[in-house]
């Protein structure tokens, strides 16, 4: 455990095997277990890109405290394999324990760690489970190491299991198995942080895909398109999954051949007057740029989920980046406005989800929320409102000769669908008129484009009534951190370790950009130093474009892993120390 | 009644372009069939890709969508899942949907989209002053390969019949009447509905004469809805080219399964 801030205490415990291995699920479980110990928790998955073998890592960081991020010192490694301990060792600290399964017990003898061997295989075998539930004996013997009483671990068990189909008593029992050989082999119990009954009180564990999920449905989403990309595919898997749940009528969720027919065909039902979104990863984002474009020459609502993994191209395709603010803020050709958000957690990524299916419609153009493997995969304790639905509003065509494109004072003309009698709704990738047949006059073009700039206006009046920028911590400290999206998580995390006061300051809205809200919560600052998972701090870049701000200091990651908090808070202190 | 389906846009069409037949015959199409009762004009969209086909929307005063090059059918197939009380119709070229969009077509007919597919085939790309496309014929001397295409042609026919369309057919854009039919019948049929419109370009590949020769009208006792018989009825070995409609099947469509 590490005692950050005072006499909080914090746990990091890991899960490692191959692919197939049920090693997301083991920590799914870890984290649920702390959820119900009534602490916060943060989960982290790490996975190659393969199907079987190679190495998964789950790691679960939970406190009485919020946890913004995991931890990379490990109090407890479950091992299905000697590589997924060996692989570690450097960050288990001294007392930490290490539970594997028995036959790769011999291979860890070297560790100076306390190695415990559990039976996972052999009990699985036995018990005629899948392979994959070989983790659900190492979570029986974390519970043991918690400290927890054999019957409050079987109520434990019970609460964590209960989701898996037909093998909740499968798996009950290979935990309890677990517990009691951990009980056996005479390892000590440590303290445990308080048990609550078998339900949590800090929140739901929440993944940014499924958070930008419900933020689209408490907007009224009624379609949703996608093709399957790491790391976007858990959005259209969980929104499918809704679809599923709901009566003929309500969601429909489509899959189809690729990602220029998913943007494509969204733009045919926002036509049709169907409150639509889809969701890609950057790669699937780079085929959709000329559809994007369209929805901007045509004013066409779209809602977008644009999920950063590391690239160019394919580049490590199941890890995280944030390589990609440039391309995303300035996509699609010529010149349209849009609205880009990048949340930082999940709490914010259903926030932004609402507002992007909100604003796409409120000013009939497209609008992105742009997170990272990091923030799209990994699960936090999040609270998030009230499940209620407030469908997204726009302006309504009210009867009379209609023209699709109507110049008018905010640049916002009334929408009307086919359908409507008395209306002939037009929609073109061509330049037009204020009817919508192409036209290519000076005078035309000029005035069009100026129509579609005027709502930028409206965006930032909508824009300053939302959270853009955040400032943590001490908001008057002369050292300042200004960082964006999911990089959030390790800086505060970093923050709690380092010690002297920083000012944190967050931006969360990068079209438009929010020059003032910036320039205020960076004012007085003597030092500022940017923190980005990319090569070449695009977000300072940007930083320094919209307001002249210059960041005296860089801290880069672009290795395709999500910065760790204890070295971000070392890597902070050696920037402000004098070389 | 009678429909205002003339926008105020200039035709600008090369003057002669089989284009304003293919106008005509959809304008007739729809007129008959509002006037009938059995559509409403305001749930009909039209859609289009880019090339010379897709000026055809601009001169029709009723609900369009000009997508991007080759993007027309996913783009009307969104309309009807969205809306399924809609009548969705896509122009394209040759260049449009068998070159740059291919794949569009082959999922559309494999999902039986109930949406309409109309292709101005002239075998070239006009807009862009003359260049092969998939269904120009090898040897055809365009401007990206000045000594002949080497490429075959692709046999769209058979293509659709094969991916799943429920409705194909072929007709020669210089016969109005019978064009006009066939849209009709298209427009009727529920699911996938594919029209090969042969079209002269009469500026950079002029046709004309060679379809008044060649053209021949599939005998009336031809049985639509073997797929065997349809497949082979497309080609013949005398070079005539066979018009009308080849198959004709009902299967449950993408959109009433959603």
């Amino acid at each position: 455990m590490d005692k950050a801030k005072g006499n909080v205490l914090v746990f990091t415990v890991a899960v490692g095997g191959a692919a197939g291995d049920g090693i997301k699920e083991g920590g799914l479980h870890l984290a649920e277990l702390g959820q119900r110990l009534g602490c916060f928790v943060y989960l982290s998955t790490e996975y190659p890109s393969l199907i079987r073998g190679g190495h998964n890592f789950a790691r679960v960081t939970y406190s009485e405290d919020i946890v913004h991020a995991d931890h990379s010192s490990l109090d407890a490694v479950i091992a299905i394999n000697a590589e997924s301990a060996l692989l570690h060792k450097h960050e288990l600290k001294s007392d930490a324990v290490v539970f594997v399964d028995q036959p790769y017990a011999e291979q860890l003898k070297e560790l100076p760690q306390r190695v415990v061997s559990l039976p996972m295989s052999s009990a699985v075998k036995e018990a005629g489970a899948p392979h994959a539930a070989g983790p659900s004996v190492g979570v029986g013997a974390y519970c043991y190491l918690s400290g927890l009483s054999r019957d409050e671990a079987e109520a434990m068990f019970r609460a964590i299991f209960e989701d898996i189909l037909g093998g909740a008593q499968m798996n009950i029992a290979l935990a309890l198995r677990g517990y009691d050989t951990a009980k056996e082999s005479g390892l000590a119990p440590r303290v445990a942080l308080r048990v609550e009954g078998a339900c949590a009180h800090t929140g739901i564990l929440l993944e940014g895909n499924k958070a930008v999920g419900m933020g689209f449905l408490s907007a009224g989403l009624e379609y949703y398109f996608g093709y399957p990309m790491t790391p976007s595919s858990s959005l259209l898997h969980f929104l499918a999954k809704e679809a599923a749940k709901r009566e003929k009528g309500g969601l429909k969720v489509i899959h189809p051949e690729d990602e220029i027919t998913v943007i494509n065909m969204a733009l045919g039902v926002a036509y049709a007057g169907k409150r639509v979104a889809i969701g890609t990863a950057t790669g699937g984002f780079a085929l959709m740029q000329e559809a994007f474009s369209f929805a901007g020459i045509s004013e066409v609502p779209l809602a977008i989920m644009v999920s950063q993994r590391q690239g160019p191209a394919t580049g490590a395709a199941t890890r995280t980046a944030q390589g990609d603010l440039r391309f995303v803020i300035s996509s699609g050709h010529g010149e349209f406005p849009r609205i880009v958000i990048a949340p930082g957690d999940p709490e914010e990524a259903h926030t932004a989800g609402r507002i992007a299916l909100m604003l796409a419609w409120k000013f009939q153009t497209p609008a992105i929320v742009l997170l990272d493997k990091q923030l799209s995969e990994n699960f936090q304790t999040s609270v998030i409102g009230e499940n209620t639905v407030t469908p997204a509003s726009y302006k309504t065509y009210s009867g009379g000769e209609y023209s699709r494109f109507r110049f008018t004072d905010d640049g916002v003309s009334p929408l009307a669908f086919p359908g409507t009698a008395g209306a002939k709704v037009k929609a073109t990738s061509y330049e037009h008129d204020e009817f919508g047949i192409a036209a290519d006059d000076p005078e035309v073009v000029r005035k069009m484009q100026e129509k579609r700039w005027k709502k930028m206006e409206g965006i930032r009046a909508d824009a300053r009534k939302e959270e853009t920028v955040k400032v943590y911590g001490d908001a008057g400290a002369e050292t300042a951190v200004v960082f964006w999206g999911s990089t959030k998580g390790p800086v505060l995390e970093a923050a709690k370790i380092f010690g002297a006061p920083l000012r944190l300051v967050q931006v969360l809205w990068m079209e438009p950009f929010p020059e003032e809200e910036v320039t205020k919560a960076l004012s007085g600052a003597k030092r500022i130093i940017d923190v980005e998972a990319n090569h070449n701090a695009q977000f300072a870049g940007l930083l320094r474009e919209k307001t002249g701000i210059v960041c005296d200091e860089k801290i880069l990651k672009y290795d395709a892993r999500p910065f760790d908090p204890a070295t971000l808070a070392e890597d902070i202190r050696s920037k402000l120390s004098p070389s | 009644m009678s429909l205002e389906l003339a926008s105020y846009a200039k035709i600008n069409w090369c003057p002669g372009c089989p284009n304003n037949q293919i106008l005509v015959a959809f304008r007739k199409a729809v007129t008959e069939l509002c006037t009938a009762g059995t559509l409403r004009e305001e749930n009909i969209v039209a859609g289009a890709g880019i090339g010379c086909h897709a000026k055809i929307l601009d001169y029709l005063n009723m609900n369009t969508f000009n997508a991007l090059h080759g993007r027309a059918l996913p783009a009307i197939e969104g309309m009807k899942a969205a809306n399924p009380s809609l009548t969705v119709v896509a122009f394209s070229g040759d260049g449009d949907s068998y070159s740059e969009g291919l794949s569009h077509l082959v999922h559309a007919a494999q999902r039986n989209s109930d949406i309409n597919v109309f292709i101005h085939d002239n075998q070239i790309f006009a807009l862009t002053t003359g260049q092969a496309t998939a269904t120009s014929p090898r040897g055809f001397k365009g401007l990206t390969r000045p000594t002949g295409s080497i490429e075959e042609p692709i046999d769209p026919l058979r293509l659709m019949m094969t991916s799943g369309a429920t409705f194909v057919a072929r007709t020669y854009a210089g016969e109005i009447e019978k064009t006009k039919e066939i849209m009709k019948a298209a427009l009727l049929h529920k699911g996938m509905s594919f029209v090969d419109i042969a079209q002269p370009c009469i500026t950079f590949f002029d046709t004309r004469d060679f379809y008044k020769e060649h053209i021949t009208w599939l005998p009336s006792d031809h049985d639509v809805t073997n797929q065997d018989a349809a497949y082979h009825a497309t080609k013949r070995n005398d070079d005539k080219v066979p018009m009308g409609i080849f198959y004709r099947v009902e299967r449950p469509t993408f959109e009433e399964q959603l």
